[in-house]
C-alpha cells in the first residue's frame, strides 16, 4: 500500500491505484486521479456517473452492476468510455472511490 | 469458396519489424544450457523436467538463459522475470498455497478487457515479477500463422514483457504471460496500430470466439466455421471488449459433430455444423475398404497390425442407433435413424461423407466446472442455415442475451440461468417448440410439459364434468 498526497489530503492506495476506504472518499481525489484514467475534464455528466455509483454503494455496499449502471444513467456504454476510458470498473470506480472490483479472468 | 477475410490484411514481415538480430535470439549454446542454474533453488521444477514429456521447466530455463545474455537496454521488463517466476512456483510448492493476489484490475484505454492484471504477494522475494500482468490476444482464425507473424509476436513480446507465451489459453487465444503495468498501453498500440491485431475478451464479457480449422481444411465442414467465426467476431466487437454481462460468454465454431474446438464442452453457444439430407455413399470405396485397398481410418492405425477390416465389427455394430446394414453387398443407411455421429464417416471418408443440404445445430450452455459442475451443451436448435451475415443466427444471439442480461444473476453463466429457470422457460424465450432432438432418448422419455393455457379448462376444470362422461 502506498500513500499519495494532494491538496493537503492524504490516501492510501492500492497497487491499482484504488483508495482503501470509501470514507476517505472527497472532490479533491476526483481532481487527483482523473489524470491517469485518461479524463481531461470532470463535467457534469461524471459526475453522474459518479454520484450514481456511489449512492448505489452507499445503499448496497457493492458497485452496480453495468447493464444498471447505463440504464440508469441513461448513458450507452461506449459513452461510459468515452467518459472514462479506462471503462467503469478501473476508472469511474476508482475515481467515485469504491473498492477495487473484483472480476473473473 | 475459400473464406477472404473483408478488410485488406496486414502482411506482417519480419525482416522490417524485428527487433533482435540473430545473434541476439541465438544468444547461448546447448552446452551452456545444460549448465544452466536458475538464481533459485527449484528441486520441485527441477522434478518436472524429467520424463519423456514435453516441459514448461525445460522452455523457461531457455528463456531464463535467454534473458540473461540479453543486454540491460533490450528489455523493457526486468531480466530475472522467468527465474523470478520459477522461484514463486517453488514457493508455492513448499507452501502448498499460491502466492499471486487475487484480482488485479488494470487494462487499457478504451477496453474493459484484455488484461487480467496479476500482482504477487512476495514482492521483496521476486521483484521481478511485483507486476505480472497477462494480455490475451486475439488468434487468426482456426490458428493459422506464419513464421513472420510468429517471431513479430515473440520478439514484441521479448522487449515488452517476460517473453513467455502460452499458445493458446482454453479461450483460444494467444496468452501473452507477464509484464508491468507501464508496458500495457505500448503492447496494445504495437499490436494495434503497427501489428493489426487486438487484444481478445476478458472478464465478463464476449470471450474470444474460435473456431476448426473448417472448409480452410477439412472435408467434412459443413459450415464455413472460419467466415461464422470471423464476422459474429466483429459483429460483436463491443461486447467483446466492453464487459457489460453477468459473466463470461463463449461461442466456438465446429464444422461437423468431430468437433474439434470441443465446442460442446467450453461454450455457452455451440455451433456444430450438421446436414439435413442423406450421407453420401460411393459404394465401390466401401467395396474397397472390405478388400482391404483402403486403410481404415486413413490409416491412423497403422502402428500394429489389427487385423483384416470387419465391417460388421468395426462399422455397423459400432453404429450408436444401428442404422446401418448391409444388403446385397451394399451398405445401406437408414438416414432418419442417423444421429450424426460421425463414426462410420471417420473409418471410412472416402466411402461416407455427410449430406450436402449442410447448416449447423445450436447448442448452449456449456461450461466448464464452476458452480454446478461441468455441464455439456444442451442442443436447442437442432437445424439451421448458415449463410452470411448470418442474421438469422443473431437472432437467436441477440434473444439469448437479451434474457440472460436481464435475468441472469452477477456470475450467473447462461447454463445456470437455463437451470434455475427450466427449458421450457428457455424454450419461450428463444420462441421455439420443444423438440425430440432436444431429449436423450425420446422415445421413453417423456419431454412434454403442459402448460395450463394448453390444457382446455386449465387447471381449474371441474372433474365432474369429465366424469359423467368417463367411468372411474
Ligand atoms: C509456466 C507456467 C504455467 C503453465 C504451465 C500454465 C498453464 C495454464 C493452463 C493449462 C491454462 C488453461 C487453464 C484455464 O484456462 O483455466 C492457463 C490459463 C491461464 N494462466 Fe497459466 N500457466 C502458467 C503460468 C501462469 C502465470 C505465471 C500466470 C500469471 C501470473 C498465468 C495466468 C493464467 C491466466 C490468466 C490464464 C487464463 C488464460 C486463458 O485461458 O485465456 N499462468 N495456464
Ligand atoms: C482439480 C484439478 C483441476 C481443475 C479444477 C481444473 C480446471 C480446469 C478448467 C476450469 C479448465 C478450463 C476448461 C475450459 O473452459 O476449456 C481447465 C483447462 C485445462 N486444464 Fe485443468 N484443471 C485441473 C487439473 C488439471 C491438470 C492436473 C492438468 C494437467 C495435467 C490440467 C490441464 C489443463 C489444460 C491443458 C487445460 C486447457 C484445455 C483446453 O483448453 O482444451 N488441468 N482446467
Ligand atoms: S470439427 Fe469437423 S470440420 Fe472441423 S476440423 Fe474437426 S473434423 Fe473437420
Ligand atoms: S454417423 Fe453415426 S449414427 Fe449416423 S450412420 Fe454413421 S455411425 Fe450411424
Amino acid at each position: 500500500m502506498a500513500t499519495v498526497e494532494f491538496k493537503g489530503h492524504t490516501w492510501t492506495i492500492d497497487e491499482d491505484g484504488f483508495i482503501d476506504d470509501f470514507n476517505n472518499w472527497n472532490e479533491d481525489w476526483v481532481e487527483y486521479v482523473k489524470g491517469t484514467e485518461g479524463i481531461n475534464e470532470i463535467t457534469d455528466e461524471h459526475w453522474k456517473v459518479i454520484k450514481y455509483l456511489q449512492d448505489y454503494y452507499k445503499q448496497y455496499g457493492l458497485a452496480p452492476m453495468i447493464r444498471l449502471l447505463t440504464k440508469k444513467t441513461g448513458f450507452k456504454l461506449k459513452y461510459i468510455y468515452e467518459l472514462f476510458p479506462s471503462g467503469p470498473a478501473k476508472g469511474a470506480c476508482k475515481v467515485a472511490g469504491l473498492p477495487k472490483p473484483t472480476g473473473c479472468v | 469458396m475459400a473464406f477472404e477475410p473483408k478488410e485488406p490484411q496486414k502482411k506482417l514481415k519480419y525482416k522490417e519489424l524485428r527487433i533482435y538480430s540473430d545473434e541476439e535470439l541465438n544468444n547461448y549454446t546447448e552446452e551452456e544450457l545444460k549448465d544452466f542454474k536458475c538464481k533459485h533453488d527449484i528441486p520441485d521444477l527441477d522434478e518436472l523436467e524429467k520424463g519423456p514429456w514435453p516441459s514448461f521447466v525445460a522452455d523457461a530455463k531457455r528463456e531464463a538463459l535467454h534473458r540473461r545474455k540479453l543486454a540491460e537496454d533490450r528489455m523493457m521488463v526486468g531480466r530475472d522475470v522467468v527465474e523470478d517466476l520459477m522461484g514463486i512456483l517453488q514457493l508455492s510448492f513448499d507452501h502448498g498455497e499460491t502466492h499471486w493476489k487475487h484480482g488485479g484490475i488494470v487494462g487499457v484505454f478504451g477496453y474493459g478487457g484484455g488484461v487480467i492484471g496479476r500482482y504477487s504477494d512476495v514482492p521483496e522475494q521476486f521483484p521481478s515479477i511485483v507486476h505480472f500482468h497477462t494480455l490475451r490476444v486475439n488468434q487468426p482464425n482456426s490458428k493459422f500463422y506464419n513464421t513472420d507473424y510468429l517471431r513479430t509476436l515473440c520478439d514484441l513480446w521479448e522487449y515488452r514483457g517476460s517473453g513467455m507465451l502460452n499458445m493458446h489459453g482454453s479461450t483460444g487465444d494467444i496468452i501473452f504471460l507477464g509484464t508491468t503495468t507501464e508496458q500495457l498501453e505500448p503492447v496494445f498500440y504495437e499490436l494495434g496500430h503497427v501489428l493489426q491485431q487486438d487484444l481478445g475478451g476478458s472478464g465478463s464479457n464476449l470471450r474470444t470466439p474460435s473456431c476448426c480449422l473448417g472448409k480452410a481444411r477439412c472435408e467434412w465442414s459443413c459450415i464455413d466455421t472460419q467466415d461464422m467465426c470471423y464476422e459474429l467476431t466483429h459483429f460483436y466487437q463491443d461486447e467483446l471488449h466492453r464487459p457489460a454481462f453477468p459473466y463470461k460468454f463463449k461461442f466456438k465454431f465446429d464444422g461437423c459433430p468431430n468437433g474439434c474446438v470441443a465446442s460442446i464442452a467450453r461454450a455457452d453457444m455451440s455451433f456444430i455444423g450438421t446436414w439435413k439430407d442423406n450421407i453420401r455413399i460411393d459404394q465401390e470405396a466401401v467395396q474397397a475398404y472390405i478388400g482391404g485397398e483402403l486403410k481404415p481410418n486413413a490409416g491412423a492405425h497403422s502402428g500394429r497390425d489389427w487385423g483384416k477390416f470387419d465391417i460388421q465389427k468395426e462399422v455397423i455394430n459400432l453404429c450408436p442407433t444401428k442404422c446401418m446394414w448391409m444388403e446385397d453387398g451394399k451398405l445401406m443407411i437408414d438416414n432418419k435413424e442417423c444421429v450424426r455421429c460421425m463414426h462410420c464417416i471417420n473409418v471410412m471418408p472416402r466411402a461416407l461423407r455427410p449430406g450436402s443440404d449442410t447448416g449447423c445445430s445450436i447448442l448452449c450452455g456449456g461450461k466448464a466446472p464452476i458452480l454446478e459442475g461441468a455441464q455439456m451443451s444442451m442442443l436447442t436448435i437442432p437445424f439451421m442455415k448458415c449463410e452470411p451475415p448470418y442474421d438469422n443466427i443473431k437472432d437467436v444471439v441477440d434473444k439469448i442475451w437479451d434474457w440472460w442480461m436481464e435475468e441472469g444473476r452477477n456470475r450467473e453463466r447462461l447454463g445456470e440461468l437455463i437451470q434455475r429457470h427450466g427449458v421450457p422457460k428457455f424454450l419461450e424465450i428463444l420462441d421455439i417448440p420443444p423438440m425430440p432432438q432436444m431429449v436423450t432418448e425420446p422415445r421413453s422419455n417423456p419431454y412434454i410439459f403442459w402448460k395450463e393455457e394448453d390444457v382446455e379448462g386449465g387447471w381449474k376444470r371441474s372433474i365432474e364434468d369429465y366424469r359423467a362422461r368417463h367411468k372411474r
